[in-house]
């Protein structure tokens, strides 16, 4: 999974470079461990919402990677018809509710989704991805309270790379850990995970979902990690220092779970197949995006109304 | 047939819609074991339980972000905003997520949520507990808005809101809640986007909403005895909007006055002004005329108040002048 997540985000950067990729992105390159750790320990029916640094969690809920190539693409053949674009990707049938990109919009949003879950019975257990910025707007505070005053079935994760956009989040943050350090307000286990380890975070979201899922509540879980780039495509992050840099991508998730895996006693061979695959896939779903038509203008106005249109007079 | 106040059908209506449909919630600030504020939701927490009807905190963030999460599930929730102008702490839930998601996701997503709120001056609560924001709405692409101007409308368009697909702003003219009306025995459901003639005349048409429509109506009634025979129109539904009885009306009249309780710029009847300019402007007899508030926060003091909001005697002058 993160190897497909990684190779997916390299190739969006490069079919930016190539101009077939408009607007902005937010890669998650180096962050992939997280979206990974996660996914692997939910159930299809969960639902996972995320921020606009989403690809990777969209595509290892199990989203088509070519619709997700196409809509960066802005081809109709898209996941959201080109309609949302690169911070909106969103595959309900797979359980990916939303890429929002308002900082913090999506902490209530996902209470909502938990809420429905419990009343209806579902077993759904609901899991929010959002940055370290996220941390101080205020809907990440009503959201959290409100989450464990009504015991919802939601996981929230703060994935922290250090940065809140371009400014150091410890600047601007009155604690050390912006997101376990706060737990304590509203209750919650203060849990504070790598987020570069797989397995750490597999561990960690199995105890937690599970717990969700049994009537257990919320929770909170804080996974350090690190971005490769910038914050955007227009930032080429130059404020960060170049040693610190170093050490981070001496923690790359995946050479370190390569390791990993090599020390456990799997064969070099089986792994160099598996990162073979994951390029095919993309290669495969970049054909299939670039091949993909653009939309028409009969899109345009479609799809704002249940009916299927965005007619607002008689 | 019973006279009903509006309060007491707000809280009739959303009784109706959870009796009927399981899937019917309703969260807010204080409405349920208080029964609301303005007393709008007395006994929903006794007949529906605590589950259905629940208190939420002061967080309008989350409350409407709980309603738009829980519609994306399964439910269809609705959520209590107590006042309108706390819309300006939740806007980004409202504006940028509710209205925008389906859209955005080529229609994957469904919101069939509805918010209602208690809006408008004339109950001298000050600059931030009385204004008439439903254009703050309307301005919105992906929102439906409606207000109903009297107990049986509030029970019909609150059931259509809620059995519609769509994310409905339900905004309810607070100075009304004691207001009386009658109200049919059983079932009532409305439909949304229709415009309501409340009286017929040839001479003029006056286009009113919410609180505006029983001034309106009054002011009409007083220019008939000055023989200036006016149609009142209730307009009810911002979006959808009723677009046609409006010109149909115009072609009738040849004169169209509007009556609103928002400040002057960009209030609903400058987009209603606008369209009846494009499209029937051969059929004018005189220029079109907007009453509103000055461009003003609205003051406490009721003196104040008074002046700032449409009077009577205010439309019924201005119509008057329109008339020369």
């Amino acid at each position: 999974m993160m190897q497909e997540a990684r190779l997916f985000e390299k190739r969006a950067q490069d079919l930016f470079l190539e101009g077939l990729i408009k607007g902005t992105s937010h890669l998650a390159l180096g962050q992939e461990a997280v979206a990974a750790g996660f996914a692997a320990a939910l159930r299809p029916e969960d639902l996972v919402f995320c921020t606009y640094r989403g690809h990777v969690h969209t595509l290892l809920r199990g989203a088509p990677m070519s619709a997700l190539m196409a809509e960066l693409m802005g081809r109709a053949s898209g996941i959201c018809g080109g309609k949302g674009g690169s911070m909106h990707l969103t595959d309900v049938s797979h359980g990916a509710m939303g890429s929002y990109a308002i900082v913090g919009a999506h902490m209530p949003i996902a209470a909502g989704a938990a809420w429905a879950a419990m009343e209806r019975g579902t077993g759904q257990v609901v899991v929010c991805f959002f940055g370290d910025g996220t941390t101080n707007i205020g809907a990440f505070h009503e959201a959290l309270n409100m989450a464990v005053v009504w015991r919802l079935p939601v996981v929230y994760v703060c994935e922290n790379n250090l940065y809140m956009e371009y400014t150091p989040i410890g600047d601007v943050t009155a604690v050390a850990n912006p997101a376990a350090d706060r737990a304590s307000a509203y209750g919650l286990e203060s849990i504070l995970v790598d987020g570069n380890d797989v397995d750490e975070v597999y561990e960690t979201a199995t105890r937690l979902v599970d717990r969700a899922r049994e009537g257990g509540g919320p929770a909170l879980v804080e996974a350090r990690t690190y971005r490769h780039g910038g914050h955007s495509r227009a930032d080429p992050a130059t404020y960060r220092p170049d040693d610190e840099v170093k050490a981070w991508l001496a923690r790359d998730p995946i050479p370190t779970y390569r390791e990993r895996l090599l020390a456990s006693g799997v064969e070099a061979g089986e792994i160099d197949l598996v990162e073979r695959d994951a390029l095919e896939l993309v290669d495969r779903a970049t054909e299939e995006a670039k091949a993909g038509p653009f939309p028409g203008p009969d899109a345009l106005e479609t799809e704002l109304w249940a009916d299927g249109g965005s007619t607002w007079r008689s | 047939m019973a006279e009903l106040t509006y309060r007491e059908a707000v809280s009739r209506a959303i009784a109706q819609e959870m009796e009927r449909d399981p899937s019917v919630y309703f969260i807010g600030e204080d409405v349920a074991a208080a029964g609301g504020v303005f007393k709008t939701t007395e006994g929903l927490l006794e007949r529906f339980g605590p589950n259905r009807v629940r208190d939420t905190p002061i967080s309008e963030q989350a409350i409407i972000g709980a309603v738009m999460g829980a519609a994306m599930n399964g439910l269809r929730p609705v959520a209590e905003l107590m006042f309108s102008d706390f819309f300006a702490v939740c806007w980004d839930l409202i504006a940028n997520q509710i209205a925008k998601t389906r859209y955005m996701t080529n229609g994957q997503v469904a919101l069939p949520l509805v918010i209602r709120t208690a809006n408008g001056g004339g109950v001298r609560f000050g600059a931030q507990h009385s204004q008439s924001v439903e254009g703050w709405a309307m301005a919105i692409p992906g929102l439906k808005v409606v207000v109903p101007s009297t107990p049986v409308d509030m029970i019909g368009l609150f059931a259509a809101a809620v059995r519609d697909p769509d994310p409905v702003i339900v905004v309810e003219p607070k100075v009304l809640y004691a207001s009386k009306g009658e109200v049919p025995d059983g079932e009532i459901v409305d439909r949304l986007g229709s415009a309501n003639v409340v009286r017929t005349g040839d001479d003029v048409t006056i286009c009113a909403l919410g609180a505006m429509v029983p001034k309106a109506f009054e002011a009409a009634e007083r220019l008939a005895t000055d023989g200036i025979d006016a149609e009142v129109i209730d307009v009810r539904s911002l979006v959808p909007l009723d677009v046609t009885t409006i010109l149909d009306s115009v072609a009738k009249t040849g004169r169209f006055v509007t009556v609103e309780e928002n400040p002057r710029l960009c209030g609903w009847g400058a987009e209603v002004a606008s369209i009846v300019a494009e499209e029937r402007f051969f059929d004018l007899d005189g220029p079109l005329v907007r009453i509103t508030t000055p461009h003003l926060p609205l003051p406490a003091a009721d003196a104040l108040e008074d002046l700032a909001i449409p009077s009577v005697d205010a439309i019924a002058e201005r119509v008057r002048g329109t008339m020369d």
